[in-house]
């Protein structure tokens, strides 16, 4: 039994030491910010992007729940951290915290609606919630602005030292910073045992309960997280822009996150952050010569890629994560 | 070290021509990041006021004030993030030196910050809520404004006999415009109003227009946004509305131009304010409409191309004024209390407010040679927008 | 009153038409299909170009919307679909997400982003009174069709040879097969059939649900809403969703027009944790 134990420990410590290809990766990140100095705007919505998926992995990738819905959080984010800053509360780390606690307590109230029920079921609850949502912000103009936006948000200098410019910079490098302390703590917890428990229930179910993982409470817990991550990413969202608008809650922020997570590759923490790269660099180059157009190929790319192109993707991805570790930074240029 | 030194001289050259290329450019470019919705369910307002942006410098030239205007077009899908960043791409990177579009409210106000921040004028050729204009110093509107609109309204229909009206606005920011400013004035008035919204998604209007019918009204009054006009008008004619004696009034957006010929007949004699119709009555309009659909496969400008074509002229007016002079300050200062002779009549850019003042048309809907107009029958001269004014007071 | 609720009735017959293929389908293949309203709007399409191009008449139109969308469905099932049964939920939704978003940008790029509008002939232009209640003509046309339709699916579905190889497939596709039902073929039949009826409800819906490139997602909730409400093993449970959901969603606006658009997703969500097998589902372990 102990035999098993240290077997388990030896193989969780070895998948927290960090890979060099990460390394490497983080430094790309942080590099771009002087190598594209007329990018900072984009790389921002880049990194809340990054953010935003990294949490729907969370409970996609490491715990199977389908989701549909996941810009509730963000759009409770976003408004939580809109409206304290709004009322004179301009901190931003504050608002990060404040919109993260409203947002997981979110999570907390809705998770038995996902716990129970099949794929489908999990689909249509998450959309509904959404909508709900959207619905309430929508007609509650008096907190929310209704369609018109949240107006007059002023954020305070980050720690009272990095006022928020026009050209991006600390908006990228604050929103890099929170997405990688949020990311470390993800890495933590997803390679702790209650990472495995996750993993155990996405892969089955019953096998796990009958090993002494109460599914339900995991996945709860799981859910909790993630709702608090989508809504660190609304909050970011809110402050660097300083505006919070009814888009924050549409439909096409889930598809769109879901569709993020697909072309990294869900269950591995970093496929969030490489989709959110792909999709942006995508829309930006296809929006820039069919501007009218590029839900076009952004929907036909995505039929070709679940058709055909998700084995080479991530069989390439794949292949250089194991062979040729040094080149894997790459996708973030 | 050899590579090294080949990089250096490679970026120093670089830096240089882009220096040189930059400061040639500032001499006697313009640039001018106008930002429109050109795709999704605001698209038309897109379509018009670009084509209308294209059709005054084609018609005028480029150059004002020794500086050519250079128009760099994007597209924010009707998104207000997207806006927001496009308007702070285009300050940072393109360096322009005025801002100007913004299809709808929210639009517009997600800019405002990024131009106050940068001191850059925003000239809004759409956006109609009253307040957007002290969103920012910088906010100048050659559009016009809901309440502007529509308070004419409720002077017209207490003077017709119209005692009890029944009001169905969009549920946002621009229909509660309309809905209040019309009620207030309408009620102080001596007359009665009841009110619904209609959300802003859902187009089926049977069960707000049954509301409408068991309420007996003497007219409904009616802010659409323009796109989903035609379906408001076939189902108020569906429900037996217009058989039964209630007039449609309302501020013009429910007839809008554009889309008028495919409303159909059922929009005739629908009774509207507003500031332009392409059937105004003056050698610059017939200048204007005869240019515009010769440019555009014969599609009737609505206005939102006047306000487009405008706005254009207010910037190049403007420029004139600054001698070429691109400052912020020194452009929004020219454009206050500028005054010009329009399609749709005399404009003024209030100095007090930045908002356009202008007249005010009553037009009822008309068929004239095979094709529906509205007609203008009465004119409410230079109507500033009242939400404002009574701020003031 | 009444007349809120034949609008309410009429709202559902054509929410019922757009959605009974999607319920059809998802039971027999378990399949996620969120592009079933791309086929709505094809056949919504279909009407409008024929009504304006051509000046082919309304009722004329119908079946050729029918016909058009069936025909793409079938298509679409061979060449796109069908590699798509085996694999996971997920990947189905990104799929007809794909699917859906191609659809929208390709009617913008063809017919253009504004609503789109047709002339009904005159006879159902207009409504009349009976005994007291105005009833629209378009909208008691709509609902004798859909009646009509609602009618001949069901006893298609429990009467005849294709019915009965169909729920024993939508029961147990693995043992349907091992009897020498031919699941595959009966699937692509059922597909065209489904994609047919979207097609029609989207031409029926022109007038009541307006048209425009946005449809398919605009549509989508209402769709999904009928079919995990109603269940995915009968004609009959989608079709009493379908007329709730019309019902609750025209009353609702009625009575309550402040919240009136919440009503059909509070309705949903509660529905789904209640009874999260759908509301008229049969007992299935």
């Amino acid at each position: 039994m102990s035999h098993l134990q240290d077997r388990v420990r030896a193989s969780l410590q070895a998948s927290r030491r960090w890979h060099i290809a990460e390394i490497v990766f983080w430094l790309i990140a942080l590099g771009s910010f002087w190598a594209f100095p007329r990018h900072l705007l984009l790389m921002n919505e880049i990194a809340i992007l990054a953010l935003f998926a990294l949490s729907l992995d969370l409970i996609l990738g490491f715990a199977g729940i389908v989701s549909l819905g996941h810009a509730a959080f963000l759009g409770l984010g976003a408004y939580a951290a809109g409206l304290l800053a709004k009322n004179g509360m301009g901190d931003p780390v504050l608002g990060l915290v404040f919109a993260m606690v409203v947002s997981g307590f979110a999570g907390l109230l809705s998770s038995p609606l996902i716990v129970k029920g099949n794929d489908l079921t999990r689909l249509m609850v998450t959309l509904g919630v959404v909508l709900i949502l959207h619905e309430i912000a929508n007609s509650w103009a008096s907190l929310t602005g209704g369609a018109d936006g949240l107006q007059g948000i002023t954020i305070n200098p980050v720690l009272g030292l990095f006022a928020f410019d026009l050209f991006g910079k600390t908006a990228y490098l604050y929103s890099l910073s929170v997405l990688f302390v949020l990311f470390l703590v993800a890495r933590r917890m997803m390679n702790s045992p209650f990472g495995l428990s996750l993993r155990a229930i996405r892969d089955n179910q019953l096998r796990a309960a009958a090993s002494g993982v109460p599914p339900s409470q995991r996945l709860a817990l799981a859910y909790t997280i993630a709702a608090a991550y989508a809504g660190a990413a609304g909050a970011l969202l809110a402050q660097t822009s300083q505006f919070v608008s009814l888009d924050v809650l549409d439909f096409h922020r889930s598809a769109d996150v879901m569709l993020v997570l697909i072309i990294g590759g869900p269950g591995y923490l970093y496929g969030g952050m490489i989709g959110a790269v792909v999709f942006k660099f995508l829309q930006d180059t296809i929006a820039a010569f069919t501007p009218q157009y590029w839900m076009f190929w952004i929907g036909l790319f995505l039929v070709l890629f679940v058709l055909r192109g998700r084995s080479l993707i991530h069989g390439g991805v794949k292949l250089f994560m194991t062979r040729l570790p040094w080149l894997s930074g790459r996708g973030r240029s | 070290m050899a590579i090294r030194r080949q990089v250096l001289k490679g970026a120093l050259g670089l830096s240089l021509a882009a220096a040189l290329g930059s400061a040639a450019f500032a001499q006697d470019a313009a640039k001018v990041g106008l930002i429109l919705p050109m795709t999704g369910p605001f698209a038309s307002t897109g379509k018009q006021i670009d084509a209308a942006v294209k059709l005054f410098l084609a018609q005028n030239g480029a150059v004002f004030g020794g500086k050519k205007i250079e128009i760099i077009l994007k597209d924010d899908t009707g998104n207000a993030d997207t806006t927001r960043r496009l308007a702070q791409e285009l300050v940072v990177n393109d360096k322009v030196a005025v801002l100007a579009g913004f299809g709808l409210t929210p639009l517009a106000l997600a800019a405002a910050q990024v131009a106050t921040q940068a001191k850059v004028p925003e000239v809004v050729m759409a956006a109609a809520t009253a307040t957007i204009t002290e969103a920012s110093p910088y906010i100048v509107r050659t559009s016009f404004t809901l309440p502007q609109a529509s308070e004419p309204m409720a002077d017209w229909a207490l003077k017709n006999n119209i005692k009890k009206v029944f009001t169905v606005v969009t549920d946002y920011g621009p229909g509660i415009d309309a809905e209040t400013s019309f009620a207030n004035k309408f009620k102080a008035g001596g007359g009665t109003v009841e009110s619904v919204r209609v959300p802003l998604r859902n187009p089926d209007f049977a069960p707000f227009l049954q509301r409408a019918s068991e309420a007996k009204p003497d007219a409904l009054f009616v802010f659409v946004p323009s796109g989903i006009g035609a379906q408001f008008m076939k189902q108020f004619v569906e429900r037996g509305l217009d058989k039964a004696g209630v007039k449609l009034i309302g501020p013009g957006d429910v007839v809008d131009d554009d889309i008028l010929e495919s409303i159909g007949d059922v929009a005739i004699g629908a009774i509207t304010t507003h500031h332009y119709s392409v059937a105004h009555d003056s050698a610059a309009n017939k200048a204007f409409v005869t240019a515009f659909k010769a440019a555009n496969g014969g599609m009737r400008p609505n206005f939102m191309a006047v306000a487009g074509y405008d706005g254009m002229r207010v910037i190049a007016e403007a420029l004139k004024k600054t001698n070429g002079n691109t400052d912020g300050d020194a452009l929004v200062a020219a454009m206050k209390g500028l005054s010009l002779e329009s399609p749709r009549g005399p404009i003024l850019i209030d100095p007090d407010t930045r908002d356009i003042v202008q007249n005010i048309y009553v037009r009822k809907t008309e068929k004239k040679d095979g094709e529906l107009f509205n007609v203008e029958f009465a004119i409410i001269p230079m109507v500033k927008d009242p939400v404002k004014a009574a701020k003031k007071q | 009153m009444l007349t809120i609720l034949f609008d309410g009735i009429a709202y559902g017959m054509v929410l019922f038409v757009l959605a009974c293929g999607l319920s059809v389908t998802m039971g027999l293949m378990n399949f996620v299909n969120l592009a079933h309203g791309a086929f709505a709007m094809l056949g919504g399409y279909i009407t409008v170009l024929l009504m304006q191009k051509l000046g082919v008449p309304f009722l004329l139109t119908l079946p050729l919307a029918f016909i058009g969308a069936a025909l793409i469905g079938v298509i679409l099932e061979r060449i796109l679909y069908r590699p798509m049964y085996g694999k996971s939920h997920l990947d189905q939704v990104m799929f007809t997400i794909g699917i859906v978003f191609m659809a929208v940008a390709g009617a913008d790029y063809l017919m253009g982003s504004s609503q789109q509008i047709i002339k009904l002939p005159s006879w159902l232009q207009g409504r009349f009174d009976i005994g007291g209640v105005g009833v629209g003509r378009y909208r008691l046309f709509v609902l004798v069709v859909c009646g009509v339709l609602a009618f001949s699916l069901q006893w298609g579905f429990t009467k005849t040879r294709f019915g009965s190889r169909l729920r024993a497939s939508v029961d147990d596709a693995r043992v349907a097969r091992g009897l020498g039902i031919p699941v595959n073929r009966l699937f692509a039949l059922t597909f065209a059939l489904g994609s047919g009826l979207a097609g029609l409800g989207g031409a029926l819906g022109i007038e009541l649900m307006g048209l425009d490139p946005s449809f398919p997602l605009k549509f989508m909730i209402y769709f999904l809403v009928v079919v995990t409400v109603g269940g995915t093993s009968t004609i009959t449970g989608p079709f009493f969703a379908a007329m709730l959901l019309g019902v609750a969603d025209v009353a609702g606006k009625y009575f309550v027009p402040e919240i009136g658009a919440f009503i059909i997703y509070v309705l949903m969500v509660v529905l789904l944790i209640v009874r999260p097998d759908g509301l008229f589902a049969k007992g299935r372990a």
